[in-house]
C-alpha cells in the first residue's frame, strides 16, 4: 500500500504552491509599507465661492463624463453652446473655459481621482491644459 | 427532467439577498466588507493548497501515453513531440499550450446518429470556444480589478485597460472582457440547459458556479454602467483591506456588498468544488508527464517484495536430476564423468509423457 504521506515530486509542486500564494497575496506585498490615503482634493477659491458646481455634487461626482460627453455632441454636432442646469442657471458648455475655470489645476483635481482609481479618460487627446502647455 | 439549475439559481438569490439585507443591518457592512471576506481569502488559500497537497500524495507510477499522437519510439519513425512528448521540453510546450488554449478541449468531437443510423463524430468547436472566451475575460477582469488593491497602479494595468476599452463605446467606456464574460458564462449555461445528454448530466454543483459568476458579473456592470459607485470610496476600502487599515466608505450601497459577497462565496466554494481545476491542470497525469515508458522503465512504487525464483536457480537445484531424468539444461554439470552421456538419453523419449 501506498504510505499516504508521501509526496511525490515534492520539490516542483511546493514551488508551485508557494507561487501561487505569492500570487495571491500579491496586493499585500506590493503595498507593504506604502501609505496611500485617498487623494484630498484641492479645490480653488472661485470654487469654493461658488460652493456647488453646474450641478449637485453627488451628481457630478457619478455622473460628470456623461455630463462632458453629451456637452461635447451638442457643441460639435448642434452648434448650441448653452448648458440650462436644473436649477435653470445657465452655463457655457466648454471644458476649457467652464470647467477649468474653476477647477483651475487639472493636476490638483481632475488628475488626483482619476490617479487613484486609474482611470484615463481621453478628454485630453484633443483638449489641451493651459497650465501644462507653459 | 434535471431541476438542478433551479436549486443553483435559488441559492444565488438567497446569497443576494443575504448580502444586500445584511448590509443594512448594524454591523453588516463589517461583517460582509471585512470579516466575510478575509475568511473567504483563507479558506481559499489553505483549502487550494490541501487539495493539491492531496492530489501530490497519489503515486502516478505510470506513464499515461495519449492517443494523440506517435509515441517516440525508433529513429526513423516519426514521433508527436508536444502531443506526445518524450522530452521535459515538450511537456513544458504541450502544459503551455494546455493551460493558456486548452488544446485537449478543441479536440472535443461529437457523436450521434445522422440520417436515422449514421453514426458520425463531429468536431465541435463551440464548448472550446466558449470556456476560451470565458476563462479569458474572467481573467481580464481579475487582472484589472488589481487596479483597486495596487497603489500607485501598475503601468501594465493602465494598458490592459486601453486595450480592454479601445472601442471608447459609452461612458464610462465599456470594458470588453465585462461584457464578454457575461455573454460567455450565459452561452456555457444555456449549453447545459439545452443540450439534453449535457443537461442530464449536469450537477448543481455545474450551475451553481455559473450563476454566481453570473451574478458577479451582472453587479459589476450594473455598478459600473448603471447605478454608479463612489469609486474613490471603494479603493480606499479594498486598499484598506490589503494594508489591514481598515476604512468602511460611507454611501457605497448593498449592490457593493453583494458584489463583494458573491465573489467572497466563489473564493470560499473554490477548493471544494470542480473549480479546483485550476490547480487540477497542473497536476493531470495524462498532461505533464513524459512519455518515455519505451526508453525507461518506470517502477510501481506499491509493489510489493515478490519471491522469484528463476530458471537458473531451478536448474542448479534439479540439474543433476534433471541430466539423469534426460532433460535438457542449459549448463552441463561439469565434474560429472562423460562416462555415459547418450544411454540415458534413449528412455528419456518415453518418460518425456509422464
Amino acid at each position: 500500500m501506498p504510505n499516504n504521506q508521501t509526496m511525490y515530486d515534492k520539490g516542483k509542486v511546493v514551488v508551485g504552491l508557494c507561487i501561487f500564494v505569492i500570487l495571491v497575496t500579491f496586493p499585500v506585498w506590493y503595498n507593504l509599507g506604502k501609505a496611500a490615503p485617498a487623494p484630498e482634493l484641492v479645490l480653488s477659491d472661485k470654487a469654493k465661492a461658488a460652493k456647488e458646481c453646474v450641478e449637485e455634487t453627488s451628481y457630478m461626482k457619478a455622473e460628470h463624463m456623461q455630463i462632458l460627453d453629451v456637452w461635447r455632441d451638442t457643441v460639435v454636432r448642434d452648434a448650441k453652446r448653452v448648458y440650462v442646469n436644473s436649477k435653470g442657471k445657465e452655463y457655457e458648455m466648454s471644458l476649457s473655459n467652464t470647467c477649468l475655470d474653476c477647477h483651475v489645476e487639472k493636476a490638483q483635481f481632475c488628475d488626483k481621482c482619476h490617479d487613484y482609481a486609474s482611470v484615463t479618460p481621453y478628454c485630453w487627446d484633443c483638449h489641451i491644459d493651459p497650465k501644462e502647455m507653459k | 427532467m434535471n431541476l438542478n439549475y433551479l436549486y443553483s439559481l435559488i441559492v444565488v438569490i438567497v446569497l443576494f439577498l443575504l448580502a444586500y439585507v445584511g448590509v443594512a443591518l448594524p454591523g453588516g457592512k463589517t461583517l460582509f466588507g471585512v470579516i466575510i471576506p478575509y475568511l473567504a481569502i483563507i479558506t481559499f488559500i489553505v483549502g487550494f493548497c490541501l487539495r493539491v497537497v492531496g492530489w501530490a500524495r497519489l503515486p502516478v507510477p505510470f506513464r499515461i501515453p495519449t492517443t494523440c499522437g506517435q509515441q517516440k519510439s525508433l529513429p526513423w519513425i516519426k514521433s508527436a513531440n508536444i502531443d506526445n512528448p518524450s522530452t521535459t521540453g515538450g511537456v513544458i510546450l504541450r502544459m503551455i499550450l494546455e493551460i493558456v488554449f486548452f488544446r485537449s478541449l478543441f479536440r472535443n468531437t461529437k457523436c450521434e446518429l445522422k440520417e436515422g443510423d449514421k453514426l458520425s463524430y463531429e468536431w465541435e468547436k463551440w464548448l472550446w470556444m466558449g470556456s476560451l472566451a470565458f476563462h479569458w475575460a474572467f481573467f481580464t477582469v481579475l487582472v484589472r480589478h488589481m487596479r483597486f488593491f495596487l497603489e500607485p497602479v501598475p503601468a501594465c494595468l493602465q494598458l490592459l485597460d486601453k486595450l480592454d476599452g479601445f472601442l471608447q463605446i459609452a461612458l464610462p467606456g465599456l470594458m470588453l472582457s465585462g461584457a464578454v464574460l457575461l455573454a460567455a458564462v450565459i452561452f456555457l449555461f444555456l449549453r447545459r440547459l439545452w443540450i439534453p445528454h449535457v443537461r442530464y448530466i449536469s450537477l448543481a454543483s455545474d450551475f451553481f458556479p455559473l450563476f454566481l459568476i453570473m451574478g458577479i458579473a451582472i453587479t459589476g456592470i450594473l455598478m459600473r454602467y448603471f447605478t454608479k459607485v463612489d469609486i474613490v470610496g471603494i479603493k480606499e476600502f479594498t486598499m484598506g483591506l490589503v494594508t489591514f487599515n481598515f476604512h468602511i466608505p460611507e454611501g457605497v450601497g448593498g449592490l457593493f456588498y453583494t458584489h463583494l459577497f458573491f465573489v467572497s462565496i466563489l473564493f470560499a466554494y473554490f477548493p471544494f468544488s470542480k473549480l479546483m481545476h485550476l490547480g487540477g491542470i497542473f497536476m493531470s497525469p495524462t498532461r505533464n508527464l513524459t512519455t518515455n515508458s519505451r526508453e525507461k522503465r518506470h517502477a510501481n512504487p506499491w509493489n510489493y517484495p515478490v519471491k522469484v525464483h528463476t530458471y537458473q536457480q531451478y536448474e542448479d537445484e534439479f540439474r543433476e536430476k534433471m541430466v539423469e531424468a534426460g532433460l535438457p539444461v542449459e549448463k552441463m554439470p561439469e565434474p560429472e564423468p562423460p562416462e555415459e552421456p547418450v544411454a540415458p538419453e534413449e528412455p528419456e523419449d518415453s518418460e518425456e509423457k509422464e
